[in-house]
């Protein structure tokens, strides 16, 4: 029930953050996430920041997938996974 | 985009999948109850491309379609207030209350204004002093900390014409009390990434503890949304239920403590009705007593009569996962996006939406 | 007592959704407008009527401009209201020739203002090449418009061999779309109030008559054409869809977009498809002819980012559906209501 963007800090004055998400920027409530600083990323809801992103277990989530991707090229043989085109 | 892109992954994508087809082998039936969920499952068109032993099913995670008849009166009542305007998130304009929507009051010429966030409400009420602003506040814990700020916010500026309603309500309650009912079999629950960022993974416990569930806090990315099945795939067959947290970089086990504390200061549990369900004791969020020059439900004590259900609806079922939006009588038929009977299909994110908008 | 959906909907009030180029929209013109003034011509609901006179066709529309904010980044209403109607008489392969502008304007509109729109709507008329000959003002008590609504008519000359017709589409073409989709309509939310994010995306209105000769020129085998305005580029699909009675197939990776647009659509809960676009345009060609059609856009200033999104097939008849950007599928539905921000 929540779109909550990943946007990163620019500034901080005080309680309030200039946040940017694909070049788009905007001013949001850093109050819920007192430890945010600039360039940290934050969840972005209704205006505030909600949570500061962990880079590290993003990495980590994501080696999961090529830990798990390497396995599969072991087990099958490497596959070409390209998909249907219009051409 | 940092942090969404890498999550959309069209390689990493196919290989999990290809481990959930290779890991299902017996049928399973997981709910998930966060309407982003639903969005992101039915806009990625994942059920298509899970094995058939998997069964995923909506619960009720969408706080619009869960707002009950009479707050939604409420709401549109304070609309007609003259000098007043409503305030509101643009997911609940269109829904149907009794007999009128927020929408169709505006068009009525009342004065409802859309906002992305309660701040940008305060902002219209600080412009216009002469104007009450009343926000209408719904959304689950992800949300209830913003608006309890909003309050605080109200409160330090000496604002006098700016005013809460609460619809909010809180999740782990309610998925207790829906296990209870015992309607629908399930193995494990795909858990609301983004209250969790606030509430922590600890509320969920009794759910593995007491009923058993395999539960997953995931992230709203596809490959969030395939990583989490796949784990609770593997949770389901190793028969030890827990509570794990897909989704790392958006959740710490204790969540957000600050957020929690700003919540408490400005809210406390209350018993209310949820759309579909009926009252679920300690589920709702009401503003405190000193907050109480603030709280439109008691400056504005307006009489509504009896809420009156729309004929035929059964979005209470599609809430509790008992039936899919496909299997009511009015879906596509009666009840569009464009002339919703029931919140499910009105509701941006109501299973009934999304399953209309998206396609089968 | 329990209500049905009928009471709720069935009511006699025009709604803002009304006018927002969605399905409500359609269903007004349909079952409203279309059924009162009934004729051959009104029927075939193309963007503009093409009268036959003497030898020559002529194409023949009008369009009115209420947008709000008046100025916004990248333009204002005076240059929306001269490149709308220049648009859609390219829609139907036309050379635009003539414009008329009607103002209705609001007691205590600044001069300086309407001058500034004035200019601008000249400066985007010498660049389409055609001639505001004809016009009307109007000014009403405050509170009896918003600041200033334009409308203008425009007529142009279709060239002999040119058959281009939103009912055209067959299975088997090409679709071509111009370049980057939603930048106007992020820049116009962009600028208003309850949602302020600020951004470096300025609209896209631009005339494309020029565009459209250079294309036409280049191939006899364009089928359809047609400008993504409100409603975005799923609302035009969709109707050429219907109105051709055919599937269209579309690839999310292939639509450009731009960084922020999609950031601002991330951040508000937008779907960029149902954008408004002002100066772009979605063709609909020939599968050998749209190789060669694609370069020519891509020569010209207002198609250089032009893309081969997708093809026309013969099921779903009267659907649009999309692969999305991890390989699965899903329908594009019309838009309902405005377009909103979430937090859901």
């Amino acid at each position: 029930m929540c779109v909550a963007i990943p946007a990163r800090i620019k500034s901080i004055e005080g309680s309030l953050a200039d946040v940017e998400v694909g070049g788009v920027l905007r001013k949001i409530s850093v109050q819920l996430t007192p430890e945010a600083r600039k360039d940290d990323y934050v969840l972005v809801h209704a205006g505030f920041a909600i949570h500061i992103i962990d880079e590290q277990e993003a990495r980590e989530t994501l080696k999961v997938f090529e830990e798990l991707g390497a396995l599969e090229d072991e087990r099958e043989g490497f596959k070409d996974s390209r998909g249907q085109g219009f051409e | 985009m940092k942090f969404i892109d890498e999550y959309r992954d069209k390689d990493k994508i196919r290989t999990v999948l290809e481990e959930i087809h290779r890991r299902a082998d017996e049928p399973l039936t997981l709910m998930e109850v966060c309407g982003t969920h639903t969005v992101s499952i039915a806009r990625y068109g994942l059920r298509k491309v899970l094995p058939e032993t998997i069964r995923l099913i909506s619960g009720p995670g969408c706080p619009v379609c869960v707002t009950s008849n009479g707050d939604i009166d409420r709401a549109i009542s304070m609309a007609r207030i003259p000098g007043a305007a409503v305030a509101t998130f643009g997911d609940m304009i269109r829904v149907p209350g009794s007999a009128s929507t927020l929408a169709l009051e505006r068009a009525n010429g009342q004065d409802v204004r859309v906002v992305y966030s309660p701040l940008d409400a305060l902002k219209i009420a600080e412009e216009n002093p002469g104007i009450k602003i009343i926000f209408d506040g719904v959304g689950f814990e992800t949300t209830a900390p913003t608006v309890a700020a909003t309050a605080l916010e109200a409160r330090t500026r000496g604002l006098k014409n700016f005013f809460i309603f609460s619809a909010h309500k809180t999740v782990p309650l309610a998925l207790k009390a829906l296990l209870s009912l015992g309607e629908v079999k399930l193995d494990g629950f795909l858990l609301p990434g983004h209250v969790s960022a606030i509430i922590g993974s600890h509320p969920y416990e009794f759910l593995a503890e007491e009923f058993g569930m395999a539960c997953v806090i995931s992230g709203f990315e596809p490959l969030d949304i395939l990583q989490s099945i796949l784990m609770l795939v593997r949770q389901a067959k190793s028969r030890r239920p827990k509570v794990e947290i897909q989704y790392r970089r958006g959740v710490d086990p204790g969540g957000n403590p600050k957020a929690l504390e700003v919540m408490a200061r400005a809210f406390e549990p209350a018993d209310v009705e949820w759309r579909g369900i009926g009252q679920i004791p300690g589920t709702g969020l009401v503003l405190r007593d000193e907050f109480a020059e603030l709280d439109a439900s008691r400056v504005f004590n307006l009489p509504v009569p009896p809420a009156k259900e729309a004929r035929g609806c059964r979005c209470g079922e599609v809430l509790r996962g008992v039936i899919r939006p496909e299997e009511c009588a009015l879906f596509a038929g009666l009840c569009t996006p464009q002339t919703p009977v029931g919140p499910c299909m009105v509701s941006f994110e109501g299973s009934c939406a999304a399953a209309y908008k998206y396609g089968s | 007592m329990n209500r049905g959906s009928e009471d709720l909907f069935s009511t006699d009030r025009v709604l803002l959704a009304h006018g927002s180029g969605g399905q409500l929209s359609h269903e007004l013109v349909t079952s409203l407008f279309v059924k009162a003034f009934h004729n051959p011509i009104l029927d075939r609901l193309d963007d503009m009527a093409v009268l036959e006179v003497g030898e020559k066709r002529w194409a023949f529309t009008t369009d009115s401009y209420v947008v709000t904010p008046i100025f916004f980044p990248g333009g204002d209403i005076g240059r929306l209201a001269v490149c709308g109607t220049v648009n859609d008489l390219s829609m139907s392969g036309a050379n635009p020739l003539f414009l008329s502008a009607g103002f209705i304007v609001e007691e205590g509109f600044p001069i300086p203002s309407l001058e500034k729109i004035a200019a601008s709507m000249q400066r985007a008329a010498e660049e389409a090449g055609v001639k505001i000959v004809t016009g009307d003002t109007k000014v009403v008590n405050r509170g009896g418009a918003d600041q200033i609504f334009i409308n203008t008519a425009g007529i142009g000359l279709i060239p002999e061999g040119v058959n281009i017709s939103g009912g055209y589409a067959r299975a088997g073409d090409r679709i071509l779309l111009s370049g980057s989709i939603g930048d106007h309509g992020i820049a116009i939310l962009s600028s208003r109030e309850g949602l302020q994010f600020s951004t470096s995306i300025e609209s896209d209105c631009a005339p494309l008559n020029g565009l459209v000769a250079a294309m036409v020129e280049r191939s006899a085998e364009i089928h359809c054409l047609r400008d993504p305005t409100r409603g975005g580029l799923s609302s035009t699909l969709n109707e050429l869809a219907r109105q051709s009675g055919v599937g269209i197939w579309i690839e999310e990776d292939r639509i450009p977009i731009k960084e922020e647009v999609r950031g601002a659509c991330e951040l508000l809960g937008f779907d960029p498809l149902i954008l408004a676009n002002e100066g772009k345009l979605v063709a609909i060609v020939a599968p050998g002819a749209a190789g060669g059609i694609l370069q020519r856009m891509r020569t010209h200033p207002y198609g250089r980012d032009a893309a081969l999104i997708g093809e026309v097939r013969e099921e779903p008849r009267g659907k649009v559906v999309m692969r999305t950007s991890i390989g699965t599928t899903r329908i594009v539905d019309l838009l309902v209501g405005e377009p909103l921000p979430r937090i859901c």
